[in-house]
C-alpha cells in the first residue's frame, strides 16, 4: 500500500485536507466526513471505494461543486468553492466537470446526441454545432450511425452509460467523477466501460474520480482510495494496473 | 435549452396531454360562458343598441333600467325641443302588447312607437318592405324572429308558416297588418318586437293618462352631449343619458338585481378550478417526474434562472395551446349555434384577453411550484440513486 501517486509529476488536480461534512443537528447529525486528506493529479484515475454511508459520495459531491463543505479545505484546479459564489460555482461545474452517473440520468425525451450536447449547450454553444460535436464524441465511444439518434430508452444499459461518458467528455472538462459506473451493467459490460473512460477521459490529461463497490473493475485503478467512517484509510496502488495490461 | 426543455415537455405525451386537456377545457368553459355571459347583458340594452340616432335619452328620474318604463308627460318633448343645444327631439313609445294568434292563444310583444313624421328610433335593418311603409293604414313591421317564432302560423301539418308583409295580426283588439320585416338585435325577453307609428302605438296601448315612454333627442353639432344632458336635466327635472351611460345604467341594474352574475361567475370559476386542479396537478407532477433531470442539468451547469426560463416556457407554451384551443371551440360552439337557435353569445376582444389572463393565471401558478421545487433542488440530488 502507498500513498504516492502515480503520476506525481503531474499537476494537483483536486486537494482535501481535514475535509468535514455534517448532515443534520443536534441528536440527530450526522458526520459523513471526519477529516479527510486527499490529492488526485491529473492524468490519474482514483478509485474511492469502501462500504455503504461511508462517505464516498458525499466526497464527491464536495469535489464536484454539488454539496458544500463544512470544515477543513478543498480546491479543485486551485478554486476553492467556499470562495465562489452560487453562480460562479455552477459556471466552474458547467466548464470543468464531468458526470457520469449510476442511472446514467439521461433525459428520456432527448435522442442520445442531443443528450450529449447538452454540457456544450449550457456554456453557450450553438445547439446545431453541439449536437454536431456530440455525434462525433458519439462516434469515439463506439455508436454507430443509427444509434446516434435513437432515445436512451432503446439503448442497452451499456450504451446508455456509453452515452453518459460522451456526454462527460464531450466539452472537454478538467475533472469528472463517476458515481458506481459500472453498477448497473454485467461484468462484460462494465469493463468495456471502464476501458473507455480509460483510454478517452484519461488521454486529455485530466482527473478521474471513480466511486465504486464493483471490485471487478479496481486493476483499471491508478490508485485506489479505501473510506470508512468518513475517513481516507488507506490508499492502494493495484498490482495489476489494467492501462498498464 | 428551451429546445430541450420543450422536448422534454412534449416527449412525455401522456402528461403534455393531460396539461393541453385541461387547460383546453378551462380556457373553454371560461371563454363559453363569459361570451354568454356578456350576450344576455348585451340583451338588456340590445333597444339602445338598436336605436342609433339619438345622442340623447331622456327618462323619468325613478327609471333605473331601459325596460323600466315610467312614462313622461307628452309636453315634454316640447320642453326638449326648446333646451339650447337640443338639435332635434321626437317622442318614442315603447311598451308590451298582445298578440291574438290565429289559433286563439296571445303572445306578448315589443311595441316600439315610433315618431309620426321622422320615424326616428326605427330598426336597424329591413329585410322585406321599407321603414316609410309603416305610413300605411295600420301598418306594422315585425321582427323576423317574432315573424318566423312566436308570431308564426301554423300549418295543418304542424309546421311553421312565418308571417309575412300582407298577412294581419291582432294587437290589443286593433287589426294591423304587417308591411315589412325587419331584422333587430334579440331581445333580453326574447319577445317579438313590432314596430308603428308613435300615434298608433298609443291608440292600441291600453290607456294610461301619460304613455311617452321617451324623448330620443340629438345635440348640435358642435355642442357637448353631456353639456346638453345637463341643461335637459335642468330644464325638465328628468334625467337625460348619453347612450353608452344608459346602457351601463341598465347593465349594472341587472348586474345588481339578478342573480345572473353569480351563476355565471359559478362556471367561470369552475373552469378556473378545473384548471388549476388537473393542468396544475399534472404540471407539477410532470416538474416532479423530471426533477432528476433537472438535477443533472443543474449539477452539468444550469443556472437556476436557465431552469427557471426553461419551466416557464414549458407552462406558457401549454398555455398558449391550451388557450388556443378552448378560444376556438368556444368561438365554434358560439358560431354554430348563434346562426341556428336564439342563444346570446357574444365574444369581444375583452373576454378574449380576460379569458387568456385567467389562463396564464393558471399556468403561472402551476409553473409557479414546480419552479420552487427546482430552485430548492440541490444539484447533489443526482448522485443519489
Amino acid at each position: 500500500m502507498s500513498e504516492l501517486p502515480p503520476h506525481s509529476t503531474s499537476r494537483i488536480a483536486v486537494r482535501c485536507h481535514g475535509l468535514t461534512k455534517t448532515f443534520g443537528a443536534g441528536a440527530t447529525a450526522f458526520q459523513a466526513l471526519r477529516g479527510v486528506d486527499l490529492e488526485v493529479r491529473t492524468g490519474e484515475l482514483l478509485m474511492l471505494v469502501g462500504p455503504s454511508g461511508c462517505g464516498k459520495t458525499t466526497l464527491i459531491s464536495i469535489i464536484a461543486g454539488v454539496l458544500r463543505r463544512d470544515g477543513g479545505e478543498c480546491t479543485v484546479f486551485d478554486q476553492d468553492y467556499l470562495s465562489m459564489t452560487e453562480q460562479e460555482i455552477t459556471r466552474f461545474r458547467g466548464s470543468h466537470t464531468g458526470f457520469v452517473f449510476q442511472a446514467f440520468n439521461l433525459i428520456p425525451t432527448l435522442t442520445a446526441s442531443e443528450n450529449v450536447s447538452a454540457p456544450l449547450v449550457i456554456n453557450g454553444m450553438n445547439r446545431r454545432a453541439a449536437v454536431a460535436q456530440a455525434r462525433e464524441m458519439l462516434r469515439r465511444v463506439g455508436f454507430d450511425e443509427r444509434m446516434l439518434e435513437s432515445s436512451p430508452v432503446d439503448l442497452s444499459g451499456g450504451q446508455q452509460q456509453r452515452v453518459a461518458i460522451a456526454r462527460a467528455l464531450v466539452h472537454q472538462p478538467d475533472i469528472i467523477v463517476c458515481d458506481e459506473p459500472t453498477s448497473a451493467l454485467d461484468s462484460e459490460t462494465g469493463r468495456k466501460v471502464m476501458q473507455i473512460m480509460r483510454e478517452l477521459a484519461l488521454a486529455s490529461n485530466r482527473a478521474l474520480i471513480v466511486v465504486t463497490h464493483d471490485a471487478r473493475i479496481f486493476d483499471f485503478a491508478d490508485r485506489i482510495a479505501h473510506m470508512e467512517d468518513g475517513r481516507i484509510t488507506g490508499i492502494e496502488i493495484p498490482q495489476k494496473n489494467a492501462a498498464a495490461s | 435549452m428551451y429546445y430541450y426543455a420543450l422536448k422534454m415537455l412534449i416527449g412525455d405525451r401522456a402528461k403534455y396531454i393531460g396539461i393541453i386537456i385541461g387547460l383546453t377545457f378551462a380556457s373553454l368553459l371560461i371563454t363559453q360562458q363569459s361570451a354568454i355571459f356578456a350576450g344576455v347583458m348585451a340583451r338588456t340594452f340590445s333597444f339602445l343598441t338598436d336605436v342609433s340616432m339619438p345622442d340623447i335619452w331622456v327618462v323619468d328620474p325613478q327609471v333605473q333600467y331601459i325596460d323600466d318604463i315610467k312614462p313622461l308627460q307628452a309636453t315634454k318633448v316640447l320642453q326638449v325641443r326648446g333646451v339650447t343645444g337640443v338639435e332635434w327631439a321626437v317622442p318614442l313609445y315603447k311598451g308590451s302588447l298582445r298578440a291574438r294568434l290565429d289559433n286563439g292563444t296571445f303572445q306578448t310583444c315589443i311595441a316600439i312607437g315610433l315618431d309620426d313624421e321622422t320615424l326616428i328610433g326605427g330598426p336597424p335593418r329591413m329585410l322585406v318592405g321599407q321603414l316609410s311603409d309603416l305610413r300605411r293604414s295600420d301598418g306594422v313591421i315585425v321582427d323576423q324572429a317574432g315573424a318566423e317564432g312566436k308570431l308564426a302560423r301554423r300549418a295543418p301539418d304542424g309546421s311553421r308558416i312565418p308571417l309575412k308583409v300582407g298577412d294581419s295580426l291582432e294587437l290589443n283588439d286593433h287589426r294591423v297588418y304587417v308591411v315589412g320585416i325587419c331584422q333587430v338585435t334579440a331581445t333580453f325577453q326574447a319577445n317579438p318586437v313590432i314596430y308603428t307609428t308613435y300615434s298608433r302605438a298609443t291608440t292600441f296601448a291600453p290607456q294610461e293618462r301619460k304613455l311617452l315612454s321617451f324623448v330620443i333627442a340629438k345635440a348640435s353639432a358642435g355642442e357637448d352631449t353631456e353639456a346638453v344632458c345637463q341643461r335637459i336635466q335642468e330644464a325638465t327635472h328628468l334625467r337625460a343619458y348619453t347612450p353608452s351611460k344608459f346602457k351601463t345604467l341598465t347593465f349594472y341594474y341587472y348586474l345588481k338585481y339578478t342573480g345572473m352574475p353569480i351563476n355565471f361567475l359559478t362556471a367561470v370559476a369552475l373552469g378556473f378550478i378545473v384548471g388549476i386542479t388537473i393542468s396544475g396537478q399534472t404540471f407539477y407532477n410532470f416538474t416532479l417526474d423530471n426533477l432528476r433531470y433537472f438535477g443533472t442539468l443543474k449539477a452539468m451547469g444550469t443556472t437556476n434562472r436557465t431552469l427557471l426560463k426553461m419551466i416557464l416556457l414549458q407552462a406558457l407554451i401549454v398555455g398558449a395551446i391550451g388557450y388556443g384551443l378552448g378560444v376556438g371551440l368556444a368561438s365554434a360552439w358560439g358560431g354554430l349555434l348563434s346562426g341556428r337557435t336564439q342563444i346570446a353569445f357574444l365574444l369581444p376582444w375583452q373576454l378574449l384577453l380576460i379569458s387568456a389572463v385567467a389562463i396564464m393565471f393558471i399556468c403561472l401558478s402551476a409553473a409557479a411550484l414546480s419552479i420552487r421545487k427546482v430552485m430548492k433542488l440541490e444539484p447533489a440530488v443526482v448522485f443519489r440513486s
